[in-house]
């Protein structure tokens, strides 16, 4: 008896939770209301599912307890009650999947009117490229990444020369504009998911994949890595802006263009956006996977050697060319070599961390 | 088969000789199960505290200075894979296939003794080099169970600069060899070693469970072996089967050309069929349990095993529907989305099928019974949980999700280990000769029920909400409220209880071993042939001189035309009183 309370309780408390809980879906954003609907659809026909046969079992069990020297009814088949409850099975399950497909096809039916972005992902941060005045991406090429060349652009593409690059992880959308994104990444596997707009594609290095939406709340949202990829997995957050038209074109028109980035000299705060480093090293001293930059300029450093250094040029330095050879002490060893950055971009970097303890 | 071993006198020249023989390097079925259990127990229990660990940051992030998101990663993986293989894949098959298909079957011993053997001690070999992998500079692979690469064999993943990932494949790589010779050896039995009279359709679910899973496994692992083999040629030899062009630490990698969804889809082939590997077996153990302890036979056995045939079959088209946002062609999701629900239909037969077992029956609550009626409505939510995810636009939004967390710890985490327990009440007087203590396993189940409920439904409610899974810290999102870092604090305090419960179990197995009731032959009043050995627990050889012969199905309870309210499979209409 005890199990029937106990399980009843569980069978009611299931189904209620469903009109009280206090966690349900993010407040919505996009277009993709349909699939919140599909969900709902899922939870009404599996709630009756689930209510049904537990009730059913439960109700044997009150009804039929062990009686000494009682014998069970003895029923090995029925084909006529299984045949109905195989029908009856089947069209719950079409009942199911027919909105689920018919969602799949809008979900994967990319629009032709869309606004076209590109978002591009590396550990752990994002970044996005639109395709500028003539409306073609240039040519890119996993050959052709640099610590300058963060888009792997091909230089002498003349399509590419306009495209604009969002680096640092904020982008801008305009609302009621559908939206196309085609996703690739630099590195490992990440994915595009931001939470009110329902949406969400891997991004997988060496191809190419594609999500759209339409946005249809003005408002900050925050992008969240939902495919593992690594230590900084959990901070690999991006931010987009869903703005007015007119506020997106403004902020569009101040971002820079391939050919401009390219001339620009070594920055050590876009280095360290576009490298991703601020995944993990936080520059206003708040601790992260590694250890922050905000204030620590020329403070001692305990490593896990067990000697003390003091953090200036040379040690930052070091620290990105060669960081398993000095880990500061209480972080584990996981921060990937940059052995390629010249010293005039380490010596940037450097000096961009000096700033911060100013 | 060896024809000498057929007969009771052939049977003699295999008996062990000495203690060694007797208990290491034994090739008697029942002390290869026993020795498969009890590994499998001891790697388990460190997959439970892996979870634990996990979940004290979960609950309490950054409380615990040792549990960084580097080590927090490695417990992620190594938990996983450790229950899923080394676990439930390990303990099912090789610890209950092992035990029940000779005993069930009537015969002697498996086709294969030797083989059998070898089988344990290289799945032993398995579990020490993943062990050892513990033990290696910066530690197991953190890569996450699944091992994506790129990221599995590059730096920036914990353990990915170190020898972790390469132990955990060369492990996987010598279990599969130990799977294979288990394998070969169930299905093998299966087909040729029956009793006189036990056709294929009066073999016990449970047989027919084990079977089938181990024909999944048979086709199912070599896409995994062949996948691990690549991935350690990627990592060692720098091929490029699963690596495009990568651009990492500021420079590009020598790596060109590969596809990292190719690795998905090796991993998931196997995957998927490994969810039934698992779960097979268990739905066998509750349609022997359901049957005995309600004292009915169970309803519709024909249309069970047609069922898991179909089961069986299906489970092999169905793997991408764990890749419908990973950037394959989308089209595929159309048909993958509808091979899985279609599977729905067999799996819900089964579930009805139990359910009507149960009516007009004559049910003891036993232990046995209680831990049965805890999988049906487990099983009932995570298998339905399971219809959203499988349904392609309905998974966009929940997948990757705390939803599928829940999803999938309901479906063929919890479930699956209620059935185990179920199991090991049930026939632990068959092993031992004596029977468990029925309070303490009253108070474990209770426990075990009550909290693995409470800790992974409400993950389907933040799942919603669209928490990511496999965060090391939730503490950056403004869209994450405070109110789930207190719910994952309940979370983790369920766990700990429910973990602490599981000692429980462990102490009830070591004091029933010495002061438990000396069992009957037959506690259970049960008609397959395990319990109706000529000495109880049976020795080597099972039967002594006379092979049983089967003149009925297993499920002979409650036939009108005898007195007794069952009627052993060994039993002929004649003998029936």
């Amino acid at each position: 008896m005890a199990f029937v309370i106990v399980t009843a309780i569980i069978v009611i408390g299931t189904v209620l939770w469903n009109f009280v809980s206090p966690w349900w879906f993010s407040p919505l954003a996009s277009n993709w209301g349909f699939l919140d609907t599909t969900i709902l659809i899922s939870l009404s026909i599996t709630g009756i599912a689930f209510v049904l046969v537990s009730t059913f079992i439960l109700y044997c069990v009150v009804k039929f307890p062990y009686r000494e020297g009682h014998k069970s009814e003895y029923e090995p088949e029925n084909p006529a009650l299984e045949l109905k409850l195989t029908i009856i099975t089947a069209l719950g399950v079409i009942a199911l999947l027919a909105p689920g497909l018919y969602a799949w096809k809008l979900y994967i039916s990319l629009p032709a009117d869309a606004l076209e972005v590109e978002g591009v992902g590396q550990q752990w941060v994002w970044s996005y490229r639109f395709p500028g005045e003539d409306g073609v991406y240039g040519n890119t090429s996993g050959r052709l990444f640099s610590s300058k060349n963060t888009f792997g652009l091909d230089p002498d593409d003349p399509y590419g020369q306009d495209d604009i690059l969002i680096r640092g992880g904020e982008v801008h959308l305009p609302i009621n504009q559908k939206v196309v994104f085609q996703l690739r990444s630099k590195d490992v596997l990440h994915d595009f998911y931001v939470p009110q707009f329902r949406a969400k594609m891997d991004l997988v290095p060496g191809q190419q994949s594609n999500l759209w939406f339409e946005p249809t709340i003005l408002g900050t949202y925050e992008v969240a890595c939902a495919e593992y990829c690594g230590t900084g997995h959990y901070a690999m957050r991006g931010v987009v802006v869903v703005d007015t038209q007119e506020a997106f074109n403004g902020w569009l028109a101040k971002q820079p263009t391939f050919a401009e980035t390219m001339n620009e000299g070594a920055n050590g705060e876009q280095i360290v956006q576009t490298l991703g480093c601020v995944a993990c090293h936080s520059v206003d001293g708040s601790d992260g996977i590694g250890p922050t930059w905000g204030g620590t300029y020329g403070t001692n450093r305990s490593l896990s050697s067990g000697e003390t250094v003091v953090v200036d040029e040379d040690y930052i330095k070091t620290s990105i060319v060669n960081p398993m050879s000095q880990i500061a002490e209480g972080y584990a060893p996981v921060m990937p070599a940059y052995a390629t950055l010249s010293d005039e971009e380490l010596t940037a970097i450097a000096d961009y961390i000096k700033t911060l303890s100013e | 088969m060896d024809q000498n071993s057929a007969t009771y006198e052939g049977q003699k020249m295999y008996d062990p000789k000495g203690w060694w023989d007797t208990y290491v390097f034994s090739q008697d079925h029942k002390i290869i199960a026993l020795q498969y259990v009890c590994v499998a127990l001891a790697i388990g229990l460190t997959g439970m505290f892996l979870s634990l660990l996990m979940r004290l940051q979960l609950g309490f992030p950054g409380l615990f200075e040792s549990i960084d998101a580097g080590s927090y990663y490695q417990d992620v993986t190594m938990h996983g894979m450790i229950m899923v293989i080394y676990l439930l894949t390990a303990l099912f098959l090789g610890g209950f296939g092992n035990y029940l298909i000779p005993l069930m079957l009537g015969c002697r011993d498996m086709a294969f003794p030797f083989v059998n053997m070898l089988s344990f001690w290289m799945y032993f070999l398995s579990v020490i080099i993943l062990v050892a992998s513990f033990f290696v500079e910066s530690g197991p692979t953190g890569a996450g169970w699944t091992l994506y690469p790129p990221q599995s064999i590059l730096e920036g993943t914990p353990g990915g600069d170190g020898a972790g990932i390469i132990l955990m494949l060369a492990s996987l790589a010598v279990f599969i060899v130990a799977f294979t010779m288990g394998g070969l050896n169930y299905i093998t039995t299966v087909l040729q070693s029956r009793a006189k009279g036990m056709t294929l359709m009066r073999m016990p679910l449970i047989i027919w469970c084990i079977f089938l899973a181990t024909f999944l496994g048979l086709l199912a692992f070599p896409a995994l072996l062949v996948g691990a083999i690549m991935l350690i040629f990627d990592r060692v030899l720098e091929t490029s089967f699963f690596m495009p062009e990568i651009f990492k630490g500021g420079e590009v990698l020598d790596y060109g050309g590969g596809s990292p969804v190719l690795f998905q889809h090796l991993f998931w082939f196997f995957g998927h069929p490994e969810v039934y590997i698992i779960a097979l077996p268990a739905f066998g153990i509750i349609s022997e349990l359901i049957s005995v302890h309600a004292r009915k036979n169970i309803f519709g056995y024909n249309m069970m095993v047609w069922a898991l045939i179909a089961i069986a079959g299906i489970a092999f088209i169905v793997w991408a529907h764990h890749m419908y946002v990973a950037g394959m062609n989308p089209y595929l999701g159309f048909f993958f989305a509808t091979t899985t629900l279609i599977i729905a239909v067999p799996t819900a037969i089964k579930v009805y099928n139990w359910a009507l077992t149960l009516w007009n029956a004559n049910i003891k609550m036993t232990v046995p019974m209680l831990y049965c009626l805890a999988f049906l409505v487990t099983f009932l939510n995570g298998g339905l949980t399971g219809l959203f995810l499988g349904n392609v636009a309905v998974d966009v939004p929940l997948s990757d999700t705390y939803f599928v967390i829940g999803h999938f710890h309901m479906v063929m985490a919890v479930s699956p280990v209620l059935a185990l327990f179920g199991g090991l009440y049930h026939w632990y007087p068959s092993v031992t000769g004596r029977m468990l203590d029925d309070r303490l396993g009253k108070i474990h189940f209770w426990i075990t029920f009550i909290g693995t409920y409470l800790i992974y439904f409400p993950m389907h409610y933040i799942g919603f909400l669209g928490v990511p899974r496999r965060y090391y810290s939730n503490e950056q999102y403004d869209f994450i409220p405070q109110s789930v870092a207190d719910l994952n604090q309940f979370i983790t305090i369920c766990a700990l209880i429910v973990g602490a419960a599981q000692f429980i179990l462990l102490y009830n197995f070591i004091k029933s071993l010495y002061k438990g009731a000396i069992a009957p032959k037959n506690p259970w009043d049960a008609c397959t042939l395990e319990w109706q050995t000529l000495e109880s627990p049976p020795g080597h050889g099972n039967w002594g001189e006379q092979l049983p012969v089967v003149y009925r199905w297993p499920y002979e309870y409650g036939l009108p035309s005898a007195t007794a309210d069952f009627v052993p499979q060994n039993v002929s209409d004649e003998q029936i009183t």
